[in-house]
């Protein structure tokens, strides 16, 4: 039975006939466009450092938190997201994602650093979780019969958001004096503000605009039995708490760590990379600019990423989508280590598929595990596989850093040679997981009787 | 069980106004991107 009631529940969002299933993808995209505003962070952290005096690893803890409590809380809350419903996980997520802002806003204005650390990292932090998972099974819902494109563009938004923040919230702190070496801390309080009510406004659409389909609702033409032909696909249902129990969920947290370990292995110093490949071939003022502008299009390859490939693999398959990403990645990383610094057009293909391989690997796991456990709980299985995201998250800025740094006295691209090294041994050790995975075993199934009560009860 | 399969002709306008509501903002971040990257073949 549903938890919660009135507006908020399942039962009052369930789609008439008629309804457009090409409303639930915005509607999923204005919670994902909002939250993804968490990888523009960097955007505030020059501004805070000097209007609040602090340093850069204090300016940085909001992200960090907000981040860990992403993986927290969409492992937690998981399992609730499924019962009450999108609507209510998305009303939740915004009331978090928004009050974060405000708190923020109110502990610049105080001059109290500490409530932009609870504000933006705790209780926004929470919102991230929940909003990220909250859209995804009922998109899978919607989209039978194209559950990696459905989830793709979602999970794009989150890509997305960094893209709209970034230039906007540079721009309001300039407008607000809240840039330059003596930011106004009443300017970067008003943008927090500001930030909090027009994200308030934006996400409204979509919780007011998401709906789930009817039972025993299909898309006109779809065939179910058409999809259960392939191997990997699943007709029957595995609970989240069983889910965890199965080799195939641990084979892919594997699959998801090392995949974005192996992306943050360039993510997370592409500036500095750039600048170390091409240092001989530029004047050091087109090289910045040029670094700056190499940052841009992974984003973009990022982004992009987690929509062209995750659509690919509902044609040709989770399992050899993601050997693509585990095994053609492993070869650009070879590439990039041993062709790159000689060909710059080589350093581009390679540093840009790796990206996009990176963002794909996201955008696609939510219907792999559609295909391995059907729809019954997989939004709180999704919340529980983020775990691999958080650690990962740890994981790989570590291996780079420290490399990174016992190679400080070394000069060039040979610099990252061992990072890269690591990054191809944990791409070889995702792509050996991925071959590992298989159907999940009948006894894990639930009984046909229980996924129906629930669905009936639902809607 | 009902078995509903038909979709997409009712609130068109709707449609429209919801892939604009986030169609326009991501545009906006799209072209402040793309901007920058003539400058890594500069």
């Amino acid at each position: 039975m549903s938890g919660a009631s009135g507006f908020l529940s399942r039962e009052r969002i369930v789609a008439p006939p008629g309804w457009s299933r090409w409303l639930v993808p915005p509607a999923a995209l204005s919670i994902h466009l909002a939250i993804g505003q968490v990888y523009a962070w960097s955007a505030f952290k020059g501004a805070l450092e000097k209007g609040m005096d602090i340093g850069g690893v204090a300016s940085a803890l909001p992200f960090t938190l907000g981040i860990v409590m992403l993986g927290i809380s969409a492992a937690v809350f998981g399992t609730k997201v499924d019962s009450n419903g999108p609507r209510w996980a998305m009303a939740v997520s915004s009331a978090c994602f928004v009050t974060g802002f405000l708190v923020s806003a109110l502990g610049i204005w105080l001059g109290q650093y500490w409530l932009v650390v609870v504000g933006y990292g705790g209780i926004g932090g929470i919102g991230l979780g929940i909003g990220y998972i909250s859209p995804v099974s009922t998109l899978i819902k919607w989209f039978p019969d194209r559950p990696g494109l459905s989830t793709g563009i979602a999970i794009m938004g989150f890509g997305g958001g960094a893209l709209i923040a970034n230039p906007w919230t540079s721009s309001m702190l300039t407008a607000f004096g809240a840039s330059g070496d003596d930011p106004d801390p009443n300017g970067i309080a008003l943008a927090f503000l500001i930030h909090g009510v027009v994200y308030a406004v934006f996400m409204t659409m979509g919780w007011m605009l998401i709906r789930v389909p009817a039972d025993g609702w299909k898309p006109a033409g779809w065939d179910p039995a058409v999809q259960k032909t392939r191997a990997m696909v699943s007709s029957a249902s595995v609970s989240a708490a069983n889910a965890i129990k199965t080799p195939q969920f641990w084979l892919l947290w594997v699959v998801l760590c090392f995949n974005v370990t192996a992306g943050i292995g360039i993510l997370e110093k592409a500036n500095p990379i750039y600048q170390d490949f091409f240092r001989d071939s530029s004047p050091a003022e087109t090289l910045t600019a040029a670094a700056v502008a190499f940052v841009s299009i992974l984003s973009l390859a990022n982004m992009l990423g987690r929509f062209v490939w995750s659509s690919l693999s509902d044609v040709i398959g989770r399992k050899n989508i993601y050997r693509i990403y585990l095994g053609v990645g492993a070869l650009l990383y070879l590439g990039l280590t041993f062709i790159g610094e000689t060909n710059k057009a080589v350093f581009l293909l390679c540093s840009t598929l790796i990206l996009s391989f990176y963002g794909a690997g996201f955008a696609t796991i939510p219907a792999y595990l559609r295909d391995l456990f059907g729809t019954y709980q997989v939004g709180a299985i999704h919340g529980r596989l983020l775990t691999a995201w958080s650690t990962a998250g740890v994981l790989g800025p570590i291996i780079v850093n420290a490399i990174a740094d016992a190679r400080a006295d070394v000069a060039g691209p040979s610099k990252y040679t061992p990072a890269f090294l690591v990054m191809i041994v944990l791409l070889v050790i995702g792509f050996v997981a991925n071959e590992l995975v298989r159907p999940v075993a009948d006894k894990w199934h639930e009984p046909a009787t229980n996924t129906t009560r629930t669905t009936e009860a639902r809607a | 069980m009902s078995d509903q399969t038909q979709q997409g002709k009712a609130p068109l306008a709707l449609v429209v106004v919801a892939w604009l509501w986030v169609g326009l903002p991501f545009l906006y971040g799209l072209w402040q991107l793309v901007i920058k990257i003539p400058a890594l073949f500069g």
